[in-house]
């Protein structure tokens, strides 16, 4: 039994069916297979004759560790039992390609065994290369991720969390004045499986405590402060796992979109933007009203003003206009979908106009509202996701505009100064796709040289 | 009536198979180091006394009939012989003290039991029977709360909720039932339940309050009370122990657990289910040590880690105080090891679960110079006590979690039967490998004779190879048909000659499974025969059944099975 479960693909195998498939190679070998001199994949085995894909349990060993021949490297979850899987070689567990709780079709490698220490680097490399053929990013051409919503309400700023670290934990008697972390269990294991970071979070349970919907506000919203943008995620429908949904409408839309943004040649540039002194504009203004979308927006159309290449489009592959306004699209995710509504004129209208213009074009996304002229009539468009503490992403450019700006978190971040200091900068990152066939490297290099110093020095955004 | 009347009759013939029903919930855990399970050595699980409801009913019917048909000459209560006030006197009427006294009874002794609180002991009042109330309900809000599990049934239930009170109460009135039908099966039989606190004063006499009576021979089975670590302050309110928490007077937020054994564990799976969170604060370096290190590690897999537990491993909790003054309970934690402080918890609540005490003291063992360790009495196999000098006390044993050998509830009864075979001249030494435990979570996880390292151990001294078998419930009709293919059954066995030496089951209904392994090791039923024996399909059993097959055993089925093959 055993020997034949070490052939993963044989179809035939053959196990008592009825109730009394006795499992009983309970130790099975895993396939490895030398893909380079010394470098062998661990594959997830077959252990059973119906098993298709399989779980990892645990890993026994961690990357780095020494295997003995006939060792338990990982347990495996088919769809009759879990099982220990042994190694057939001695060496190195250099990489685990598929972390514990992620699932892997039969065949596919799990990890990497390499046979000597030195051989870990060449493996890790190999790993994260994406060679798998599971697995592993693929690093193919610049299909680039597909554009991420945006929602609403935004801060650049994921919760600067050391800095609310401080001022939490001051109100939280449950602590000692911050040293300690008091949260309960399931809020502890909702943090981890959400990625959110304890040490800032005001508990809002007995004493002070972090509870469960603490956590879970903050993985939805971006921060505490952020509270508007956490309704949209957090009510995300109940999802039935296993079915077939039809696209609706706006789904429909945007698959032929994004299909039809691939006949465009694009390209990226990315550049990082201190944003000390936008944040301490945005503080100012913001009891007026003033988002930090519009402060964007603006500030984007004040350097789209100056580069107006970025702003033009082209449509039929032999020429390209130069738009003779600058309309910049703020990308929304709306319940079921995602939206572009237009702030016109951006670089004419002032920014408190702005902003009420924005508040009222998302009111219409939400009531689903918009006229056909309030979502394209975009020439630039911005996506951002650094609400949700995301750092750097890769938007799609929508079809008929030349240019697209994602935008990332504002995080405080350690810089070395020109005079030799280290000091501590609030910084995000923006990263624009560009149709090539118009705009070119140095126009976009130029463009967000222009945009960081207008956010920089942000004086002319209130004028 | 009629139908009980005829169980009745069958019932009579095996005086053994009915008692032990009801196991103990509640063991101790985590007492570091020696508390393991897998009694032989002195290592403490468990309640005492009780019997199960339906149980006691037949009880009732067969031993009336077996008084009246064999006994008749006795009035019911065997004749005091020579100059004894009894035959038997039983300090303590919990699940042991009872066992012993039915069975006494039924060999025409005459008997008394003396209780100084309430009859049924820690297993009826404040162990295994309320607790499976509690975990009843936790079983059926988990089933509930389950969208998921529910939806894959084609179920639709909305919110489940629950009372509180109502809960409690359940719990409270399964006690009284059960101790109600404990008392009268003994009352109807014609035991001489004595109310008092019972001690020795000198070789076969003993003192009831202010009454002295004499015997011909003696039981200690005066059971164990929860054990509190030093630096816990229990307060009944929000620092507890099993008595209290059976209680169920609150539903904390957040409690700590300390102690992840049987009586943390079943806990953890009531107060997760009724919406508590849960901190396990287990001195040693894994959850669960008392169980096979692989059963331990799936059941963390299902039960500890998916749930709203998180825990804390190789710590002692040095101190505890309860909350007051607007602070909440304050829980210090040392590292095992180095004492040193590691962490501070500040909880709502806290469950100590670490084990239970021997209640031994004021038992006037110094009269009969007999020195207890670390509080339980010594004992040889057959339950004699063993005096400070080494020498066995004649006619005096001891049975149950005061002498410490397993702490179970049915091993406790089981003991009690042993003792009373012996006093009427039929040698008996009991198996202890042969006794099942539970542990009644939801799945539940069984056990009986070694875990795999202890067979392991016993393997290479004595010189003989170790096979495992297993088989996993997600292979299995019904527990698939129940949505509840989360399981496995492990087997540890000899290859040579087929013998088995432990049964680990973690899944649905594992507690009622592990009966077939441990009839067959009680009785010494190889595997090359048992696996020859037909299961019902489909049903649980089956998961056991496979396990036998799955066993590669060199020698061949005995000649009695085929013989009886041939003469069906």
């Amino acid at each position: 039994m055993s020997r034949l479960l070490q052939t993963p693909f044989l179809p035939s195998v053959t196990l008592p069916t009825k109730t009394r498939s006795s499992v009983t190679g309970f130790r099975v070998k895993p396939r490895i297979i030398p893909i380079q001199a010394k470098i062998r994949e661990i594959f997830m085995p077959a252990l059973s004759s119906t098993m298709t894909e399989g779980k990892i349990v645990s890993w026994v060993k961690s990357e780095g560790d020494k295997l003995n021949k006939g060792e338990s490297v990982v347990v495996v979850e088919s769809d009759k039992a879990d099982m220990d899987v042994e190694t057939f070689y001695d060496g190195y567990l250099a990489a685990i390609m598929v972390e514990e709780g992620g699932v892997a079709p039969v065949g596919s490698a799990i990890a990497l065994l390499a046979e000597t220490e030195d051989e870990i680097a060449d493996a890790k490399a190999k790993a994260s290369g994406g060679g798998g053929d599971s697995q592993a990013p693929t690093s193919s051409p610049p299909t680039a991720a597909i554009e991420a919503p945006v929602s609403v309400e935004k801060k650049i700023a994921a919760p600067p969390v050391s800095v609310k670290a401080v001022a939490a934990s001051a109100v939280h008697p449950a602590s000692e004045g911050g040293k300690r972390i008091v949260a309960s269990p399931y809020a502890k294991k909702l943090a981890k499986e959400l990625k959110v970071e304890l040490a800032g979070l005001v508990g809002s349970g007995p004493m002070g405590r972090i509870v469960a919907k603490d956590v879970e506000a903050v993985a939805a919203g971006g921060g505490v402060q952020a509270a508007v943008a956490v309704k949209e995620v957090v009510a995300a429908p109940g999802v039935e796992l296993g079915s077939v949904v039809p696209f609706t409408t706006m789904q429909g839309a945007v698959s032929r979109n994004m299909v039809e943004s691939l006949t465009v040649p694009t390209f990226r540039v990315g550049y990082t933007i201190t944003t000390d002194a936008l944040d301490a504009l945005y503080k100012k203004i913001k009891s007026k009203g003033v988002t930090m979308t519009a402060l964007l927006a603006k500030a984007t159309a004040l350097a789209l003003a100056k580069h107006p290449v970025v702003n033009s489009s082209c449509r039929d592959g032999n020429s390209f206009v130069y738009n003779s306004s600058i309309n910049v699209a703020v990308a929304v995710a709306i319940d079921g979908g995602l939206i572009t509504p237009v702030l016109q004129n951006a670089d004419k209208v002032d920014i408190y106009s702005l902003s009420r213009k924005w508040k009222e074009l998302v009111d219409k996304a939400r009531a689903k509202q918009l006229q056909p002229q309030e979502y394209n009539t975009g020439t630039f468009t911005l996506s951002n996701l650094g609400m949700f503490g995301v750092d750097r992403f890769d938007a799609i450019l929508p079809p008929g505009t030349g240019a697209i700006m994602a935008v990332g978190a504002s995080q405080p971040s350690v810089v070395a100064t020109k005079d030799g200091r280290i000091g501590m900068k609030n910084q995000m990152q923006v990263n624009v796709t560009a149709d090539h066939r118009v705009i070119y490297g140095s126009d976009l290099a130029q463009f967000l040289q222009t945009l960081a110093s207008i956010i920089e020095d942000p004086k002319d955004l209130t004028f | 009536m009629q139908s009980a009347l005829s169980l009745s009759f069958s019932q009579t013939s095996l005086p053994l198979a009915n008692r032990p029903l009801c196991s103990s919930n509640a063991a101790p855990s985590t007492t570091p180091r020696n508390l393991r399970f897998c009694g032989l050595r002195r290592e403490a699980f468990g309640f005492s006394p009780s019997k199960q409801l339906t149980s006691c009913r037949f009880q009732i019917q067969s031993r009336r009939i077996e008084v009246s048909a064999a006994a008749s000459s006795s009035a019911g209560n065997g004749a005091p012989s020579k100059s004894f006030d009894y035959d038997l006197i039983i300090i303590g009427a919990g699940v042991g003290g009872h066992g012993a006294a039915l069975h006494a009874i039924e060999k025409g002794l005459k008997t008394a039991i003396i209780e100084g609180d309430v009859v049924g002991g820690t297993c009826v009042n404040r162990g295994c029977v309320p607790s499976k109330a509690l975990l009843a309900v936790s079983g059926r809000m988990r089933e509930l709360q389950n969208e998921h599990h529910m939806k894959a049934f084609g179920l639709q239930v909305s919110a489940a909720g629950y009372d509180r009170q109502g809960v409690a109460d359940h719990a409270s009135n399964l006690a009284t039932k059960i101790r109600n039908n404990l008392t009268n099966s003994m009352k109807a039989l014609g035991v001489d339940i004595l109310t008092g606190f019972g001690a020795v004063l000198g070789p076969q006499k003993v003192k009831y309050g202010d009454n002295i009576i004499t015997g011909k021979d003696i039981i200690i089975a005066t059971g164990s009370v929860p054990f509190v670590p030093k630096g816990i302050e229990v307060d009944g309110k929000t620092v507890i122990t099993s008595d209290h928490a059976l209680k169920l007077e609150s539903v904390p937020d957040w409690i700590a657990i300390v102690g992840s054994g049987y009586i943390g564990l079943e806990f953890s799976d009531v107060y997760t289910a009724l919406g508590s969170e849960v901190t396990f604060i287990e001195a040693l370096d894994q959850l669960m040590p008392g169980f096979d290190p692989e059963i331990s590690k799936l059941a963390q897999r299902v039960l500890i880690n998916p749930r709203k537990i998180d825990y804390h491993t190789g710590v002692f909790a040095s101190k505890i105080t309860p909350a007051k003054d607007g602070k909440p309970v304050m829980i210090e934690l040392i590292d095992a090891k180095t004492k040193e402080p590691k962490d501070t918890l500040e909880v709502d609540a806290a469950l100590i679960a670490t084990g239970r005490a021997p209640f031994t003291n004021g038992l006037g063992l110094e009269n009969i110079n007999v020195v207890t360790q670390r509080g339980f009495i010594p004992v040889d196999e057959r339950m004699r006590v063993i005096d400070g000098n080494g020498k066995l006390v004649p006619h005096l044993y001891c049975i149950g979690d005061a002498n410490g050998k397993m702490m179970l509830a049915h091993a406790a009864s089981a003991q009690g039967i042993s003792v009373v075979e012996q006093v009427t001249g039929s040698d008996h030494v009991l198996n202890h490998l042969s006794i099942p435990a539970a542990c009644f979570t939801h799945p539940e996880i069984s056990m009986v004779g070694l875990t795999e390292p202890q067979a392991r151990e016993k393997a290479e001294k004595e010189g003989f190879k170790v096979s495992i078998a297993k088989t996993s419930f997600k292979a299995n009709t019904k527990a698939l048909a129940e949505n509840e293919g989360e399981g496995l059954a492990k087997m540890i066995y000899r290859p040579d000659n087929g013998e088995i030496l432990g049964v680990h089951i973690f899944g649905l209904h594992a507690a009622d499974l592990i009966h077939e392994a441990s009839n067959a090791i009680a009785l010494g039923t190889r595997i090359q025969d048992i696996k020859l024996a037909v299961h019902a399909h489909p049903t649980l059993s089956e998961v056991v059944d496979e396990l036998f097959k799955a066993a590669k055993v060199d020698s061949p089925a005995s000649v009695t099975a085929q013989s009886v093959k041939v003469a069906v």
